[in-house]
């Protein structure tokens, strides 16, 4: 397969980046920092090692490198940054934009194409971003006649629940958004809401088809949200926490999926059905109800809402990995140092280099191995998109009510048969903990 | 005061008049096409209560070219360019029969290569229709690998058809008196070793998408068009051969070199529309096997044209000549008065006898059954507005 567009020269991609760097460095001294220290000279501002953080310490740490690691270690542990940047939404909209262009270059090779090529010259590399800004700038469609604040509202709503859905994923012990001590109701109540966006924009556009849509999600969600909760049954009574930093931790030994092999089938079918990815994609037919109940989006709202259910892609493989996979769990393959021996030497750059308090091997290695395992876990569903055709939704409905729900029992009986035949669980012959 | 009580009384019978709910209310009318997905330059008006289709009303005709009315103003050769549009991709098969009928009333004999090469493009011009086809029911069915895939290996075919003819897909090829012209050096090579690979592909398009349980699911038992409905609707093709009937033209009524060749009627007896989409899958194989007779029999030269002049004049008569193409038979009734230029000509499609059955299957199916109904039917909306 060709990767490199015909007109290709080392040379241009080399010098194209070059004066990007030149235009972003010329914007940053004449537009941005003037901004920053206007901001700075009116926010209170915090104290990092005994000193107030001004805006001349702060530059001053930029020129000596071992200054600057205490004010990142400042900034990670605010909330702000875990809730915007780590492990929040800036994160999950990275990995959802990945996922987006993973999964059309993934598609595209097993459907004998080459997928995006031109826009980064390199394998298409920035076609997500080409795609982004022409969505920026096309014009927003609003349908006569229909409810214009819940038209507007409602792509916002779903990025924003599909955010909540993410901020209750550990990626690391101790690393999550919202450590909620009944997280795992939290993120089904979340999840509960994306129905009731659907069928409210829906019903809002004032269109058929997105009407029929919007009905057809809601039945598709409620019939998938039983065997949905019913599968993450045995992971609480195993664990015997509702808290989701507590259920990944207790998979310490093994993984959950060795005991719950059919739940976590379940699972993942129930979670393929709650993202309406083919071969559950009844909401968004084409060939039957032309786009479904996206039919009326235009422009950035159609982009939000493709953003929200990337995401919820992410929260749910992330979920998925938490609840069946073992969470972060894996052998430590970090070395306890990045440098060994930068400790003790005086070289700050040195320090600097080897992240010297920053770096922790252990955090480190979980988020590695959570990674790993999401990114197996969506790419598992995205090939499901290029081997299944749509079902009908009798059939999904016949699936969701009776198929998937005693599928989940059956594995329920056989966890409850071996915790009071006294194989696993407190004092059994495997002990979890 | 009676005034006004007569008021009240009239406004309570006619708000009572406007919720008062009707049997229609139940039903919703969706009109699906000429700009819906999932219908091609064709459009048909359904209405759902529920998830029920109760009522189709196909429109078709938004891509009326009157070529039957253009034929009268041309002779026998310029009609095959602009005869062949409305099935560009079949466009081999769509002027045989126009051929056959105009030498059959100017009274001649093709020569035998002729034959053969006529056969040999009617064949590859099928196969490419039918992936085509195929790829619209894969995608139509959600199902975007089985779009793709014989799309890509479409281009096999119209790579072998461009050696032949000079042209992609807009062959021009088959003529009145025989073919255009004779085949390429080293054709029957390159041609035998596409077609062998080809039916290796056939095998993998049966794994990813026949067997797929989740398709068989979505199709099997759905659209039923029994045998004796099927022959009361006079469809025709892979729809007819779905339902039970062995019926090919190719082997009731053999035209050119078709009666020495050995071939089976492929046909299936489930009659929904999984049969529908199967048949044709089995016919691809038939071709591929009709392909390599054709080749191995080939007469290693001779003509492959009867010299016609260009004004050629028939007798006065009309004639019926019809081929199996991609969608069925496909006739052409020509009429001529002596003159150049033919009095009448009548095309007898099989995407307009297919359409039939579209009202007949759809009403009473699931909203989620019209794509694998309406598209296993085998129908192009082009060649049935003509």
């Amino acid at each position: 397969m060709g990767s490199l567009t015909p007109d290709f020269r080392f040379g241009n991609f080399v010098g194209s980046i070059v004066w990007l760097v030149f235009v972003v460095l010329a914007l940053v001294t004449l537009l941005i920092l003037p901004i920053i220290f206007f901001v700075l000279f009116y926010v209170p501002l915090p104290e990092v090692d005994g000193e107030v953080l001004t805006p001349y310490l702060f530059f001053s740490m930029m020129v000596d490198p071992s200054r600057t690691l205490p004010v990142v270690q400042f900034f990670i542990h605010t909330d702000l940054f875990r809730a915007a940047i780590f492990p929040g939404f800036g994160f999950a909209a990275l990995i959802a934009a990945a996922t987006i262009f993973i999964e059309r270059k993934l598609l595209a090779k097993m459907q004998l194409r080459v997928g995006p090529l031109y826009a980064g010259k390199v394998e298409g590399i920035f076609q997500l971003l080409a795609d982004g800004l022409k969505l920026l700038t096309k014009e927003i469609i609003v349908p006569s006649g229909s409810d214009k604040p819940i038209f507007w509202l409602a792509p916002i709503m779903f990025v924003s629940t599909a955010a909540a859905v993410v901020a209750l994923i550990p990626v690391a012990d101790g690393w999550v958004v919202a450590d909620v001590s009944v997280g795992l109701i939290a993120a089904f109540a979340i999840l509960g809401f994306f129905p009731l966006i659907a069928l409210l924009f829906s019903w809002s556009s004032n269109s058929k088809y997105p009407f029929i849509g919007g009905l057809r999600a809601l039945h598709q969600m409620i019939a998938f949200e039983i065997p949905f909760f019913l599968s993450a049954l045995p992971v609480v009574i195993l664990s015997s926490s509702l808290n989701l930093t507590e259920i990944a931790r207790s998979q310490n030994l093994f993984m959950n999926i060795f005991i719950l092999p059919i739940n976590a089938f379940v699972f993942f079918i129930s979670s393929l059905a709650e993202l309406e990815r083919i071969p559950f994609d009844l909401p968004e037919a084409e060939s039957e109800i032309v786009a479904g109940w996206l039919t009326e989006t235009t422009g950035m709202l159609y982009g939000l809402i493709q953003l929200g259910s990337y995401l919820k892609l992410y929260a749910l493989a992330g979920l998925f990995v938490v609840l069946f996979l073992g969470g972060w769990s894996g052998p430590q393959i970090f070395p306890p140092e990045l440098i060994p021996g930068a400790h003790d030497s005086n070289l700050p750059l040195l320090q600097m280099l080897a992240l010297d308090g920053l770096y922790n091997p252990v955090t480190v290695n979980s988020i590695f191995w959570f990674m790993i395992k999401t990114i197996i876990v969506i790419l598992l569903m995205l090939i499901i998109r290029g081997i299944n055709p749509r079902i009908r939704i009798d059939i999904l409905l016949h699936t969701g009510w009776y198929k998937l729900i005693v599928l989940t029992f059956i594995n329920l009986f056989i966890v409850l048969m071996l915790i009071y035949g006294g194989v696993i669980g407190p004092g059994g012959l495997i002990s979890i903990r | 005061m009676s005034n006004i009580e007569e008021k009240i009384s009239e406004a309570k019978k006619l708000a009572l008049q406007i919720t008062r709910e009707t049997e229609e209310d139940r039903l919703m009318t969706l009109s699906v096409g000429p700009q819906h997905p999932g219908s091609g330059h064709f459009r048909f008006v359904i209405k759902v209560d529920g998830d029920y289709i109760v009522y189709v009303d196909p429109d078709p005709g938004y891509v009326h070219r009157g070529h039957e009315k253009m034929c009268e103003y041309r002779n026998h050769f310029q009609n095959i360019p602009h005869l062949e549009r409305p099935v560009i991709h079949d466009s081999c098969n769509i002027t045989y029969s126009y051929s056959l009928a105009v030498e059959d009333l100017v009274g001649i004999t093709v020569p035998r290569r002729g034959q053969f090469i006529r056969a040999l493009a009617s064949e590859l011009s099928r196969l490419s229709y039918t992936l085509y086809w195929l790829a619209i029911y894969g995608i139509f069915l959600g199902h975007s690998t089985m779009f793709m895939w014989p799309a890509g290996d479409r281009e096999l075919l119209i790579d072998l058809l461009e050696r032949l003819t000079g042209a992609r897909i807009t062959n021009a090829f088959s003529i009145p008196g025989g073919v255009r012209c004779d085949i390429p050096n080293n054709f029957k090579e390159k041609c035998l070793a596409q077609v062998n690979y080809f039916e290796k592909r056939l095998k993998e398009y049966e794994d990813i998408f026949f067997n797929n349980p989740l398709l068989r699911q979505r199709t099997e038992g759905v659209g039923i068009l029994t045998k004796e409905d099927a022959i009361k609707l006079g469809v025709t093709g892979s729809v007819l051969r779905a339902s039970g009937v062995p019926f090919d033209v190719r082997k009731v009524e053999p035209y050119d070199v078709y009666n020495e060749i050995d071939f089976q009627v492929q046909y299936m007896k489930t009659c929904d529309s999984f049969a529908r989409a199967y048949v044709p899958l089995l016919d691809m194989r038939e071709s591929c096997h009709i392909i390599r007779q054709l080749i191995d029999k080939m007469p290693e030269s001779g003509d492959v044209r009867e010299k016609l002049q260009f004004n050629i004049k028939s007798s006065p008569g009309e004639t019926y000549k019809r081929v199996e193409s991609g969608r069925g038979a496909l006739g052409y009734h020509v009429v001529s008065d002596g003159s150049p230029k033919p009095y009448r000509v009548k095309a007898s499609v099989g995407s307009f006898r297919n359409l039939l059955a579209l009202p007949f299957l759809l009403t009473g199916s699931k909203l989620g059954d019209m794509p694998a109904i309406y598209w296993s039917l085998n129908y192009w909306p082009v060649e049935a507005d003509r």
